[in-house]
C-alpha cells in the first residue's frame, strides 16, 4: 500500500531527472495492396459499410483463405529496409479469441515463425540527434471490422446494440515489434515517425494515422538511472498521432514515477490514453489476460521464402529516409531542420539529388528549392517536380549565383521566369540583362551620384549615423536598376564616406 | 433406359447421344425420390426447381454439341456443402435456416460437368459421427435394413446412392465418413489424397483432414465424379497444384504383378468369424485376380484413434467458432454479447460437437499444447511414415472399411465404441492417403436377419487414386458383389 497517495507526489524535472523510462512500441500498419489478404475483396478505406465484402471476409461456412502475394513482397521489402533476417520458412497461425469485430472468431496471424526477424530501425530526432531502436520481428496479419453502438432509436447515446461493419476485415496488417530500446517520449516518436516515412517510401502502406492505417501500442516502464533492471511495465493503448504517443508517454512516465515516489508499486496492465484528460486509465490487469490458443492454420500452407526471391526484392530497394537524411547532413552539410524538410518528401529529395550533381552545390541548391521555388509551387499548388523548372536549369542559377554573375534579386526574377516558361537560366539572364555589374569604375560613378544626391544623409553618416548605409546601398540599386553587386557597392560606398 | 438404376456412365452416355432428356430424367427422379425418401430420409432438402433447371440447361448444352462426362446424372449433396439459393446446414440446429449464397468448388464442378442436383443429404452434425444419428435435423435410415444406421457422417450420401434415389452422390471424409457408410450401404466410397478435391464451401470439421469424395453404385463411376471434381482450385490454398490424372478411361480388369498388403495390426479374426472370413476370403479373391499377397506393418496405427481425437476436435474448436450468431444463423440474444454468444452455441451445438469443441479447446490451451497437440502432430508423422515403409514392400494395402457392418439405432451410446466404428480408416486419413471402399460381401449382423453389406477398405500411395481406382475396378467386376443384394424395397406404390 502507497505511504501517501500517487496523486500527492509532483513531478518535478529534478524527481523525473532521477529515472530513466524504458520504452518499447508495437505497432500495427495496414498494408496498401489492391485486394485484401486472404480475398479478392478492395482494400480501401471507407465506403458504405459492408459492401467491401465476400463470403471469406464475412467468415461464411466453407469459405477458406488464399494468401495475398503482393502483401508478403511488401512485408519482405520492409524488413529488408530495417536490416531485418528473412527466414526460409515461415507460417500463418490461427488466434483465438471471440470478438464481434472479427468474423471467424480467430484472427489469422503469425506466432512463432514471422515472416522477418530481427532488424534496427534508425531514426533522428528534430535537434538532430541520432539513436537505433532494435525490432524484435514484423510479422503479417488480417484486421478485424469495425463496431458503432447504436441506441434503439439508431443514436449512439444510450447504445443498446451494436452494428458491424466488416469491410476492414481482412485487410493485410503488419505488425512491427519494437525491443525496449527507447528512452523517452521523443524518441519513441523519432522511431515512429522514421517507420513511417520508410514505409510510405517503400510504397508498403500509406501510414494514415488519421485513417487508422498506423495504430500503435507502447510499452512504458520506469527504472532508477543507472540500474540494470526493467521495472513492470505498463501497455499504454488508443493513441490516436504522433502527438498523442508523445502526450501519452510523457504522462506515463510521471505516473509511474509518482507511484514509485509514494511507495507504491507499478503492476503489469493495460492502460488507455485518454486524449481529453490527457491520463492514462487502468483498462485490463496481466491477469485477465487470453490464452489464444495459437496453432498453425491448416487452410494455409507453410510459407518458404526462397533466397532468390529475398535478393530480388532486396534489389528493388533504394537509400531510405534515415540513410538520405544521413547523407545531406554528413556529407552535404544540410542543417537538420532542412535535411529533414526534404527527405520527408522522396520525390522533391530525388530532384534536389538531380539539381545538386550538376550544381554541385547542396545548400545553395537546397536554400532554392525550400525557398522560392517551394513557394512558388505552393502558390500554385503543384509538386515542385511537376512544374516547369528543370533541375538542371535550377543548377545552372546556382552556379551564376555562385560565380556572382548575377544578384540575389536578380536570381528572384530568374527564378520566377523559370517557373513561368522554362528554358535556361543562363539564356534569362542573358535575355533580360539581368548580369550583374562588378566593373568597379561603373559602379564607383553611381556611388558618386547617390552621395551629391544624399548631401544631409552624408553628413549623417559621417556624424555617427552608420546605420544609414542600408539606404544607401539601396539607393546605388536602385540607381543600378538592380544589377550592381551589392557587395561591391558597401564596398565603394565605405570607402568614400570615410575618406571626405 | 432406366434413370432409377442405370450407371452414371449409361446416363451420361445416353443423355449425350440424345436418347434421352435430362429433363425427362429429372422428371422421373422427381417424384421417385420424394417417394422413397419418405422412408429412407436421406434427404434435408429436395430440391426439384433447381434440377429442372440445370436439366433445361444440360439439354441446351447437349444440343449445342457439348459432350457432358456426367450430363443428366442424378446426384446428391451432403448438407455441408454451400450450393447458392439451397440451405447448407451441416446437419445442425446453429446452420437449420442458413442458405449459401455461393457454390462449393467441387459442387460448381459436378453442376458444370451435367450432373442434375436433387437435394442435400443428411449428415452427422458437422460431419462429427459414424452412424448419422448425430445429425440434429432429422433419421436417416439403412436402405438395407430401416431398422438399422446407414453410417455416418455422410449418411445420407450413402443411403441415397445405395437405395437408389441418386445415381451418384459427394459426401466429405476426415477419418471415415464416406468410407464407412459406403461399406454401410452397399455402395462405392472414394476418399481422394487430401488436396486433390477443393474444399472451398465444404463446411470446415478438420480443415487438415477432411476431403470431398464420391458414393457411386460402381468403381467406374466414382472414377468419373472423381475426374469432374478433382484438380487444383485457386480458392483453396491447400489444394494441390499438380495435374490430375484421369482414372475413368484407365481402370484395369486383373491384379496381375500388384502386392496387395495385409495389415498384420489389422487382424480380423477378432471381430468374430463370419466378418474375418468375409475379409479372407476378399484377400483370397485379389489373390485370384493374380495379386501376390504381402504381409506389411503399421506398428503406429494403434495411436490412429488417439491422436486422430486430439487433431480434429483442435481443428473443430477454431473452425466452428465463427458460428456465434452475429452474422448468420441461429442466434438467442442475451443481455450482452458474451451471453448471446453462449446462449446461441449451447442451444445450436448438440452434445458430440460440444465434446469435440471442448476436447479441442483443452488440447490447444497453453499448458496443454505441447504434451496433447504437439505431440499428436508427431504421432501422425509417424502414422503417415510408416506407411510409406509399408509401400516399399506393396502397392496397395487391404483391410476392413468399418468394424462391423451397419447397427441399430442407439446401439453405441458410448462414444468411444462410435469412434472405434473408424479404427482402420482413420491411419489412412491421419496420412492423407486415396483410398475407397468397395462391397466385398454380406454379414447377418448379431441381432439382425438380413445379410448386411460389407466394405473392403483399399489405401495406395499419395497420388495413386489411379491406381486404386483400377485395383479397386478389377475386384469389383471379379465378385460383382453389391449386386448380390438389394435395398430393401420401400415404399412401393
Ligand atoms: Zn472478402
Amino acid at each position: 500500500m502507497s505511504a501517501v497517495s500517487a496523486d500527492a507526489v509532483a513531478v518535478t524535472p529534478d524527481l523525473r531527472a532521477k529515472y530513466e523510462a524504458v520504452i518499447g512500441i508495437e505497432c500495427h500498419v495496414e498494408l496498401k495492396t489492391t485486394s485484401k489478404m486472404f480475398c479478392g475483396c478492395p482494400n480501401e478505406f471507407g465506403g458504405e459499410p459492408n459492401t467491401k465484402v465476400c463470403p471469406v471476409c464475412l467468415a461464411l461456412p466453407g469459405a477458406l483463405p488464399v494468401p495475398n502475394a503482393k502483401a508478403i513482397e511488401h512485408m519482405l521489402r520492409a524488413g529488408l529496409a530495417f536490416e531485418a533476417t528473412i527466414p526460409e520458412h515461415s507460417k500463418f497461425d490461427r488466434k483465438n479469441y471471440f470478438y464481434p469485430d472479427m468474423p471467424k472468431n480467430y484472427q489469422i496471424t503469425q506466432y512463432d515463425m514471422p515472416l522477418t526477424q530481427g532488424g534496427v530501425v534508425r531514426y533522428w530526432l528534430e535537434d538532430g540527434t541520432r539513436g537505433e531502436c532494435r525490432l524484435t520481428r514484423i510479422h503479417l496479419e488480417e484486421d478485424t471490422g469495425k463496431s458503432t453502438h447504436a441506441s434503439a432509436d439508431g443514436r449512439l447515446a444510450g447504445a443498446t446494440s451494436s452494428l458491424v461493419d466488416f469491410n476492414r476485415a481482412g485487410v493485410p496488417l503488419m505488425e512491427c515489434v519494437g525491443e525496449p530500446d527507447l528512452r523517452s517520449a521523443d524518441e519513441a516518436v523519432g522511431f515512429l515517425e522514421t517507420l513511417a516515412r520508410t514505409f510510405r517510401e517503400l510504397g508498403v502502406s500509406d501510414v494514415k494515422m488519421e485513417e487508422g492505417s498506423l495504430r500503435c501500442d507502447a510499452n512504458v516502464s520506469i527504472r532508477l538511472r543507472g540500474a540494470a533492471e526493467y521495472g513492470t511495465k505498463a501497455e499504454i493503448k488508443n493513441m490516436n498521432s504522433f502527438r498523442s504517443v508523445r502526450r501519452a508517454i510523457e504522462s506515463e512516465i510521471a505516473r509511474q514515477i509518482a507511484v514509485v515516489e509514494s511507495g507504491g508499486r507499478v503492476i503489469q496492465e493495460t492502460r488507455g490514453w485518454d486524449e481529453a484528460a490527457g491520463v492514462t486509465h487502468s483498462q485490463r490487469s496481466k491477469e485477465e489476460a487470453h490464452d489464444y490458443r495459437y496453432f498453425p492454420d491448416p487452410d494455409l500452407v507453410p510459407i518458404d521464402v526462397t533466397r532468390e526471391t529475398v535478393e530480388r526484392v532486396r534489389a528493388t530497394l533504394v537509400e531510405t529516409p534515415y540513410e538520405r537524411y544521413a547523407r545531406y547532413v554528413d556529407t552535404h552539410g544540410i542543417a537538420t531542420k532542412q535535411a529533414t524538410q526534404i527527405v520527408d518528401d522522396d520525390v522533391l529529395s530525388a530532384w534536389f539529388d538531380r539539381a545538386v550533381a550538376v550544381s554541385g552545390n547542396a545548400q545553395a541548391t537546397l536554400n532554392f528549392v525550400l525557398g522560392d521555388l517551394s513557394r512558388l509551387a505552393n502558390e500554385n499548388a503543384l509538386h515542385v517536380a511537376d512544374g516547369k523548372v528543370t533541375p538542371e536549369a535550377l543548377a545552372e542559377l546556382v552556379a551564376l549565383t555562385q560565380a556572382n554573375a548575377i544578384n540575389s534579386k536578380a536570381a528572384k526574377q530568374v527564378i520566377e521566369t523559370l517557373w513561368a516558361g522554362g528554358g535556361s537560366a543562363k539564356a534569362i539572364v542573358e535575355r533580360d540583362g539581368l548580369a550583374q555589374v562588378s566593373d568597379r569604375g561603373a559602379i564607383a560613378a553611381i556611388v558618386d551620384e547617390v552621395l551629391a544626391a544624399n548631401p544631409k544623409v552624408v553628413a549623417d553618416f559621417r556624424g555617427g549615423k552608420t546605420n544609414v548605409m542600408g539606404f544607401l546601398t539601396g539607393a546605388v540599386m536602385k540607381a543600378s536598376r538592380g544589377k550592381a553587386n551589392p557587395a561591391l557597392a558597401q564596398e565603394l560606398l565605405k570607402e568614400k564616406l570615410e575618406t571626405p | 433406359m432406366d434413370p432409377v438404376r442405370d450407371s452414371a456412365r449409361a446416363i451420361a452416355r445416353a443423355v449425350n447421344s440424345r436418347e434421352a432428356s435430362a429433363v425427362e430424367i429429372a422428371e422421373a427422379m422427381i417424384p421417385h425420390v420424394a417417394q422413397v425418401d419418405a422412408s429412407l430420409d436421406a434427404y434435408l432438402e429436395l430440391t426439384p426447381e433447381l434440377m429442372r433447371e440445370h436439366a433445361r440447361k444440360v439439354d441446351a448444352r447437349v444440343a449445342a454439341g457439348e459432350t457432358l462426362p456426367l450430363a443428366g446424372v442424378p446426384v446428391a449433396i451432403k448438407d455441408n456443402m454451400c450450393l447458392t439459393g439451397t440451405h447448407t446446414t451441416a446437419g445442425s440446429k446453429i446452420l437449420e435456416n442458413f442458405v449459401a449464397p455461393y457454390t462449393a468448388t467441387a459442387v460448381q464442378r459436378l453442376l458444370d460437368a451435367g450432373a442434375l442436383p436433387i437435394g442435400k443429404t443428411n449428415l452427422d452434425e458437422f460431419a462429427m459421427g459414424s452412424s448419422g444419428e448425430n445429425s440434429a435435423l432429422k433419421k436417416t435410415r439403412n436402405p438395407y435394413d430401416l431398422e438399422r444406421v446407414p453410417g455416418g457422417s455422410s449418411a445420407g450420401s450413402a443411403a441415397s446412392v445405395g437405395g437408389f434415389e441418386a445415381t451418384l452422390s459427394l459426401g466429405s471424409d476426415t477419418g471415415g465418413s464416406i468410407r464407412e457408410p459406403a461399406a454401410f450401404c452397399n455402395v462405392v466410397g472414394f476418399k481422394p489424397t487430401y488436396g486433390r478435391v477443393s474444399r472451398y464451401g465444404l463446411i470446415a470439421f478438420a480443415s487438415s483432414l477432411d476431403q470431398i469424395g464420391p458414393f457411386a453404385r460402381s468403381v467406374e463411376d466414382a472414377a468419373l465424379t472423381y475426374d469432374a471434381i478433382g484438380g487444383h482450385d485457386p480458392l483453396d490454398a491447400t489444394s494441390v497444384d499438380r495435374p490430375l490424372e484421369p482414372t475413368a478411361g484407365f481402370l484395369r480388369e486383373d491384379l496381375r504383378g500388384v502386392r496387395v498388403g495385409i495389415v498384420k495390426e489389422f487382424a480380423t479374426a477378432e471381430l468374430g468369424a463370419e466378418i474375418d472370413a468375409c475379409y479372407r476370403k476378399a484377400y483370397a479373391d485379389l489373390e485370384a485376380l493374380g495379386a501376390e499377397l504381402v504381409d506389411v506393418e503399421l506398428p503406429t496405427a494403434k495411436y490412429g484413434l488417439a491422436t486422430y481425437y486430439l487433431i480434429a476436435p483442435a481443428e473443430c474448436s477454431s473452425n466452428l467458432a465463427r458460428f456465434d450468431g452475429v452474422r448468420y444463423g441461429l442466434r438467442v440474444d442475451g443481455a450482452d454479447v458474451g451471453e448471446m454468444y453462449e446462449r446461441t452455441r449451447a442451444a445450436g451445438f448438440g452434445p458430440e460437437v460440444k465434446r469435440r469443441i471442448l476436447i479441442g479447446t483443452y488440447a490447444l490451451s497453453s499448458g496443454y499444447y505441447d504434451a496433447y497437440y504437439v505431440k499428436a502432430q508427431k504421432a501422425r508423422t509417424r502414422i503417415a511414415e510408416d506407411f510409406a515403409r509399408a509401400f516399399e514392400r506393396c502397392d496397395v494395402i487391404a483391410s476392413p472399411a468399418a468394424s462391423s457392418p451397419a447397427f441399430g439405432f442407439n446401439a453405441k451410446s458410448d462414444p468411444v465404441a462410435m469412434y472405434l466404428m473408424d479404427y482402420y480408416t482413420i491411419p489412412v486419413s491421419l496420412a492423407g492417403l486415396p483410398s475407397l471402399s468397395v462391397p466385398c460381401g454380406a454379414v447377418v449382423p448379431e441381432g439382425g436377419t438380413r445379410p448386411m453389406p460389407m466394405g473392403l477398405q483399399l489405401a495406395t500411395p499419395l497420388f495413386t487414386e489411379r491406381a486404386l481406382l483400377g485395383y479397386a475396378h478389377a475386384y469389383e467386376r471379379a465378385t460383382m458383389h453389391a449386386e448380390k443384394l438389394s435395398p430393401i424395397e420401400v415404399a412401393t406404390a
